[in-house]
């Protein structure tokens, strides 16, 4: 046994109201960047629904995550090791932008810029790619809110797959149909198919917390992990030639802050924390025979932070005694393993991943309520989900590779918090038998309301810190003095895009605050190199750079940022 | 002028080719890349692309066979010249043809593709022109030398033993002097796209990933293991405030 760490994250889909705030925090934090327009580390999905890119789960097509040979070993279902070198120098498997979308922003400047006419002005849509005219006929969540599902749906792979395995068919008639939405970021795997297919190395786990990083200086945009990640969550950043990804935001994490799309989350459905797991039987779990049985196989991984056995193997193998503290109060191991409702995304991809989600129960709520039913009685639910065998399938297809029978007892459990704790709500004496139908205990029962549904914010995240004694190593906090050219190297270098080294953000605020300290006139942008940054301008005049040159070339600047000519 | 172009040009190229690399390798690690385009356009590099690349393969396979094996040791194992040049001529023409077409292809893709040609620097037309002349160049001599039949100039017997010597810090200038023209033009224009090499795209063909076929699967590294190395901020991310697209 060989303990390791891993930071997981849960998604409580029930909570999850599709609006989005996620997306939009990660990408102003991570991909706000040229070369990443197209790039959401974390998107929403609605499902049913074709995801983001198009079909990514259509593994047929594009070959991601992991299969079994004929002698029952793991493979890479892109193929082996000699195969992807042949295959280095056009990838044969990779998503086109068209499979994205291409990237566009408006014409905004015609808006003010049009001379006086009948019409008003119009901002068309501008490709990023090639700075022309497009049509936007496709987006990252072009099919939200099941838009366009009634025409489209087919083409999610999980309907089908349904389908094809049942009679019943998923309808898209509004009365017949359900939605849910489905957030998803990098699953920080155990046994990482992207890693394993990069050629370079460059992709690796992080020893201490199980994260998942691309190291952007021995990253060669070989390509290879776009098709091996079966999620589809490395993207390829077109401008500087090397692949990103979700950073599960290590630099927060680092200092015990949730993921930015965990703290930003509208519906608070983000659960933070430990998971410790068994290093030497990941290999032999994600080869499990049986997919069905793969969700069994990665909940076995995970190490009970409790057993004596396991805090003494995970001092042996050298995890704090605060994280293993952490590991006993974690949320997620807490889901997943202790009360069993969290499940993970597509365990048939054999990459054992480490984002867990608990199923919805709302399509099943919905509907009964849409029918007038009541929602909240137990004989009602549980009848219910054993009834309503579509949603139930597609979720199965989702989070078990096709063991409905797993979702449904998750999906018993959240009927049977809901059925007995309105009974407590209302002041009446809670109904033992509904737990027990569940095999669970009242107390039990009632510690998973208190986080699942309560969802205090020290209870959702539990976030060990990275240790002082390495703070040294930590990514920004190193002594900025070490750095050896100074500052000035921020351009483009001669080498194509983005080459050379920038001065670290540490260095260059710090000369800009010493500056601005020290002289008796408005900051002066020199040693910002054409650009001003906010963070410390002082408001104080107009520096160059603020604003962008003209035609002729030359850029409003202090003298003239007070003279500007107002068109007639 | 003889002396300048085969006893001091070279060391000129080495030392870029190789005083380029170490610096690139140590200042621009996050430059060091293919700078791949298949997401803008993935139907004419599937067949350019691997055409010019597995050719240029054979080509410096070739390259090797002819310039680094001296003529003595091919005979001691019973490979006649005439032998030795029907195959040079035969295997190193075919290769050479597939990476003529493969980089006209990427070239052709390169200009008429949109989002390709905006994301082609001056640094890579600069690149391209040398590339395309060494390669055309190259099959002059084995044009020439098939025209010629068994007239043909042995280059094992004056540009290989210049090469050679090169490396033993005592170049053979009179030997690469009686080479013909053809041989001359496409030495100096190899000599100066190598060492150009460093400072272009190139540099991926140097990280070639053949460590790929013997590393685990699985890559663990500890915050330890990466010896601090980012006291500068990698530059991995681009700045506030970058324009999102920049016509070149």
């Amino acid at each position: 046994m060989r303990v390791m760490a891993q930071m997981g994250m849960v998604m409580n889909l029930d909570k999850c109201i599709g609006c989005h705030t996620c997306s939009v925090t990660c990408k102003q934090a991570w991909t706000n960047r040229a070369g990443t327009e197209y790039v959401w580390f974390n998107n929403v999905e609605t499902r049913p629904g074709q995801g983001y890119p198009r079909r990514y789960e259509d593994q047929e097509t594009w070959r991601g995550g992991w299969t079994l040979t004929s002698r029952g070993n793991l493979k890479l279902k892109a193929g082996g090791r000699v195969q992807k070198l042949l295959g280095i120098f056009a990838s044969p498997v990779q998503p086109k932008l068209a499979d994205y979308y291409e990237p566009w922003t408006y014409d905004y400047q015609t808006l003010v810029e049009a001379p006086l006419g009948d019409d008003f002005p119009v901002a068309r849509p501008k490709s990023l790619i090639t700075g022309e005219n497009t049509k936007v006929t496709w987006s990252a969540n072009w099919d939200d809110n099941l838009g366009g599902t009634s025409q489209l749906g087919h083409l999610d792979p999980l309907v089908e797959k349904v389908r094809r395995q049942s009679e019943d068919k998923i309808r898209f008639e509004l009365e017949q149909t359900f939605m849910f939405y489905l957030p998803r970021i990098c699953e920080h795997c155990l046994n990482p198919s992207c890693m394993a297919s990069c050629p370079s190395g460059a992709i690796y786990k992080r020893e201490e917390d199980g994260i998942v990083l691309v190291d952007q200086d021995r990253c060669r945009g070989w390509r290879q992990c776009i098709t091996g990640c079966p999620y589809k969550k490395i993207y390829f950043n077109h401008k500087s030639g090397k692949a990103e990804k979700c950073t599960f935001c290590y630099p927060r994490i680092e200092v015990g802050l949730p993921t930015v799309c965990s703290e930003t989350c509208v519906g608070r459905l983000r659960y933070l924390g430990l998971f410790l797991y068994d290093a030497d039987r990941v290999t032999a779990a994600a080869a499990t025979p049986d997919e069905g049985d793969l969700y069994e196989a990665q909940l076995d991984l995970m190490l009970d932070p409790n057993d004596p056995e396991v805090v003494a193997a995970a001092r042996r193998d050298g995890i704090p005694d605060d994280w293993m503290d952490a590991a006993r109060r974690s949320p997620v191991y807490a889901l997943a393993k202790k009360y069993r409702v969290a499940l993970p995304l597509h365990p048939e991809y054999r990459t054992m991943p480490m984002v867990w989600y608990v199923p919805p129960l709302s399509p099943v709520v919905d509907l009964l309520a849409s029918q007038g039913h009541d929602a909240e009685s137990r004989d009602v639910l549980f009848g219910a989900i054993e009834a309503l065998r579509i949603p139930v399938e597609y979720l199965a297809e989702l989070f078990t590779a096709g063991r409905a029978d797993i979702v449904t007892g998750v999906l018993r459990k959240l009927a049977a918090m809901r059925a007995y704790m309105r009974d407590v709500s209302l002041g009446r004496d809670g109904d033992p038998s509904i737990p027990a139908a569940v095999g669970l205990d009242e107390e039990t029962l009632y510690e998973m309301y208190r986080l699942m549904a309560i969802a205090k914010y020290d209870d959702r995240y539990v976030i060990p810190t990275a240790h002082v004694e390495r703070a040294h190593e930590l990514e920004e906090l190193g002594c900025s003095l070490d750095y050896d050219e100074g500052p000035g190297m921020y351009e483009s270098g001669p080498f194509g895009e983005a080459s050379g080294r920038p001065a670290p953000v540490a260095v260059e605020t710090f000369n800009a605050l010493k500056q601005r300290q020290t002289t008796d006139s408005a900051t002066s942008s020199e040693e910002l190199r054409g650009r001003v940054n906010l963070l410390n301008w002082d408001g104080n005049g107009t520096p160059p750079g603020l604003f962008p040159g003209n035609e002729r070339g030359n850029e409003r600047g202090t003298d003239r940022g007070t003279e500007r000519e107002v068109a007639p | 002028m003889s002396t300048f172009l085969w006893g001091v040009l070279p060391y000129l190229c080495i030392a870029s080719l190789v005083g380029g690399t170490i610096w690139r390798y140590r200042y621009d690690k996050f430059g060091w890349t293919t700078r791949s385009s298949q997401l803008y356009e993935s139907r004419l590099l599937r067949i350019g692309s691997p055409l010019f690349h597995f050719g240029i393969l054979l080509v410096f396979v070739g390259h090797v066979g002819g310039l680094v094996i001296p003529e003595a040791w091919t005979e001691a194992v019973g490979v006649s010249e005439g032998l030795y040049h029907f195959n040079a001529l035969l295997f190193g023409g075919l290769a050479g043809v597939c990476t003529l077409v493969g980089i006209l292809i990427l070239v052709y893709r390169r200009r008429r593709t949109g989002p390709v040609f905006m994301a082609t620097t001056k640094n890579d037309k600069l690149m391209y022109v040398f590339l395309v002349a060494a390669i055309v160049l190259g099959l002059w001599t084995t044009l020439v030398s098939v025209g010629a039949g068994s007239e043909a100039h042995n280059y094992r017997e004056t540009v290989s033993p210049w090469f050679r010597s090169v490396f033993l810090l005592q170049p053979d200038v009179a030997a690469m002097e009686e080479a013909p023209i053809q041989f001359h033009v496409h030495a100096i224009v190899g000599m100066l796209l190598f060492a150009l090499w460093p400072f272009t795209r190139l540099v991926h063909a140097f990280t070639a990933p053949l460590h790929y076929l013997f590393r685990p699967y699985i890559v663990y590294r500890s915050r330890d293991a990466r010896g601090t190395g980012s006291r500068a901020s990698r530059p991995g991310w681009s700045g506030v405030g970058t324009s999102d697209r920049e016509r070149r």
